[in-house]
């Protein structure tokens, strides 16, 4: 059952050494520092996920930013009501984002294309609306949802006296911050990344790829399409859920800002940007854009006008006016931009670059192993 | 004399479009085993009628039954699992995937039943259903192109392909909607081996064919449709000595 095939293992082996070796070599780009590495593994958890259902059976959802959300919501409910321990919390937070994508799911899938992305986006938004007015007990309204010192905490409690202060998300005991937090993440990215690969090479994963290909052809071949894309909608967004439960774990407390569209969007670009449908491209997409994020928008105006000292007078104030627009604030601005690029240009992300570079060079090489009409094999 | 082992019968069909009347008081019988080819002008109904049957479309009034099940109102799927298989008069194929998948998803669908949430096992471990693909493949003569993406094909080759897809799932009726239209003579000739060799087989065909050669060679039985109506009904020979369909169809155009 656990068999692989050597490039498989290969892109395992690899994958995992990449992401545990994180610290080092993010260290040139000044990344590497926990709170920014946490959220690189965070948002490629989601992505990966998303790519189950976007590249596999080509379904956009432009929702699913609620399930990321309703992550954040259970597991602190989790740390609220039982233990400040990750395990627990993350369970609750599957199967809570689990049950909402199943719902969600069953009434999207009735409709397919620029409609069923529309019903995911309407749904996200609803659930963004709900968490500010109707749901505040339970998200706690605008201010967020955050641990307290009355919080019943009832496991914990069976066990131990309450601490002095607001205690921290732990994991048997032992506390989750800083390394031991990115290293906790990580290790659920690679079994994440394991088990998309798994569903990928899969017989289930074929027929998710034949529905995006030719889902009349999956019809008259005699499979009933709806479970399968109901399946995928729902484990995508059981790993929204695991992602959102992380990012409350390493700081805990959830806000419906989480679920807005443009969180939505994000995951979305971050799929695309690294390649739809393969298995390194989104959490390349993600890492990209996280990275930016975190330099973008951390561009002030003084910043700007000392780059742009060497002008003279005058030009320089109109570059620093210009570039203002397109970090800090403006950092969607960019990434707009960027995206526009991709797809105009590179469609395929920055996996088809990667594949179109190690095209020239075999073909600059000795014989091409393939002729160009075969099929890429997904990486 | 016995009574012939009808599989499919269609009954009193009516389609209609608005106000056209695509088929019009359709009854057809086809006999276990046999060939049955339905011939008539563009525009006639031919593929509505096949579409009827599949499940695609709903008849205005009548029924299909299938060895005993009616079909009216079932969905394509379940259609499918009953045993019909359909070669498509614009080949409906996975033009992203590679021929040797396009030939193995229909052999798990006919093996998986209509849902299975197979995720654990890799199919690449799917080393029975790959080697079926791969013998059906040999079988329609595409071994060589099995690695390639199946919509970088030659027209013929899809339609070559497609039909493996339908044959690997060794459907009890097969329906061909016009499977050499728009071949080369050389392609059209492979297509018609093809289909001979696999009328040995037994399975029962319902095949729309244009090119009278083709239908002479391979057809046990005859429907004319024009304008949404049977006009003639017989063996081929029946068919061919019948003054309305020298009148209505086969006089001034062959
Ligand atoms: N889905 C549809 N909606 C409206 N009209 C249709 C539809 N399908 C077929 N028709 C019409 O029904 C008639 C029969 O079409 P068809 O069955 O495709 O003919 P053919 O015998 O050439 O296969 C044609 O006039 C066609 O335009
Ligand atoms: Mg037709």
């Amino acid at each position: 059952m656990l068999a692989m095939s050597r490039n498989d293992l290969l892109l395992f082996l690899g994958f995992t050494i990449a992401v545990l070796a994180m610290p080092i070599w993010l260290q040139p780009f000044g990344a590497a520092y926990p709170d920014l590495l946490q959220r690189f593994t965070i948002y490629a958890i989601l992505a990966v996920g998303f790519n189950i259902l976007f590249g596999l059976t080509g379904y956009l959802s432009f929702g699913h930013a609620a399930f990321f959300g309703v992550g954040s919501y259970a597991a602190v409910w989790s740390f609220k009501l039982l233990s400040m321990d990750a395990i627990p919390a993350m369970a609750f937070a599957i199967v809570v984002s689990g049950i909402f994508a199943l719902l969600i799911g069953y009434v999207s899938l009735r409709r397919s294309g620029i409609y069923f992305s529309i019903l995911t986006l309407a749904f996200a938004q609803m659930s963004y609306n709900l968490a500010y007015s109707v749901l505040t007990p339970i998200t706690n309204g605008e201010t967020g949802l955050q641990l307290d010192l009355a919080d019943p905490r009832y496991l914990d409690r069976a066990f131990s006296a309450a601490p002095a202060g607001l205690p921290s998300p732990t994991l048997l005991g032992a506390p989750l911050t800083g390394y031991a937090g990115f290293y906790f993440c990580a290790g659920f990215l690679i079994i994440a990344f394991f088990i998309a690969q798994r569903i990928t090479g899969s017989p289930f994963g074929m027929m998710l790829k034949g529905i995006k290909s030719n889902q009349t052809r999956m019809n008259y071949t005699g499979f009933n399409t709806k479970p399968y894309t109901l399946a995928a909608f729902v484990i995508s967004g059981m790993y929204a859920g695991l992602a959102g439960a992380l990012l409350a774990i390493t700081d805990p407390l959830a806000g419906a800002e989480r679920m807005q569209w443009t969180a939505s969007g994000e995951v979305v670009l971050m799929t695309i940007l690294g390649g739809a449908g393969t298995l390194v491209g989104p959490v390349i997409g993600a890492w990209l854009i996280k990275y930016f994020e975190n330099i973008f928008s951390a561009i002030n105006d003084s910043i700007l006008t000392r780059f742009f000292a060497f002008l003279p007078e005058g030009a320089d104030h109109v570059a620093v006016t210009i570039a203002s627009k397109f970090v800090g604030e403006g950092w969607f601005l960019t990434l707009g931009l960027v995206f526009v690029l991709i797809v105009v240009f590179l469609p395929g992300g920055i996996m088809e670059g990667v594949r179109r570079i190690v095209g020239l060079f075999n073909r600059s090489g000795k014989t091409p192993r393939h002729t160009p009409a075969q099929v890429q094999p997904a990486e | 004399m016995t009574m012939p082992n009808v599989v499919l019968h269609v009954a009193d069909v009516h389609k209609r479009f608005g106000g056209l009347h695509a088929l019009a008081d359709i009854d057809l019988q086809v006999e276990e085993g046999q060939t049955h080819a339905i011939i008539g002008p563009n525009g006639a109904g031919k593929s509505t009628l096949l579409n009827v049957i599949i499940g695609k479309l709903a008849p205005t009034s009548g029924t299909v039954v299938f060895d005993g099940a009616i079909l009216t109102g079932r969905k394509p799927y379940e259609i499918n699992q009953l045993g019909i298989a359909r070669v498509f008069q614009t080949p409906e194929i996975f033009s992203d995937l590679s021929v040797l998948h396009n030939v193995m998803i229909p052999a798990l669908a006919k093996r998986d039943g209509a849902f299975k949430l197979n995720m654990l096992r890799a199919l690449d471990s799917e080393t029975g259903i790959r080697a079926e693909a791969q013998d059906m493949l040999e079988d329609v003569g595409m071994t060589s192109s099995r690695d390639m993406a199946a919509g970088s094909l030659s027209r013929g080759d899809k339609r070559r392909m497609e039909l493996a897809m339908c044959l690997i799932q060794h459907p009890r009726l097969l329906l061909l909607d016009e499977p050499t239209a728009g071949m080369s003579r050389h392609d059209t000739n492979t297509t018609i081996e093809l289909l001979k060799k696999i009328k040995s087989r037994g399975m029962t065909k319902v095949i729309i064919e244009h090119d009278m050669h083709v239908v002479f060679s391979l057809a046990d039985k005859i429907s004319v449709l024009a304008q949404g109506r049977i006009i003639a009904d017989g063996t081929p020979d029946q068919v061919r000595g019948n003054p309305k369909v020298q009148e209505a169809y086969l006089g001034g155009t062959h």
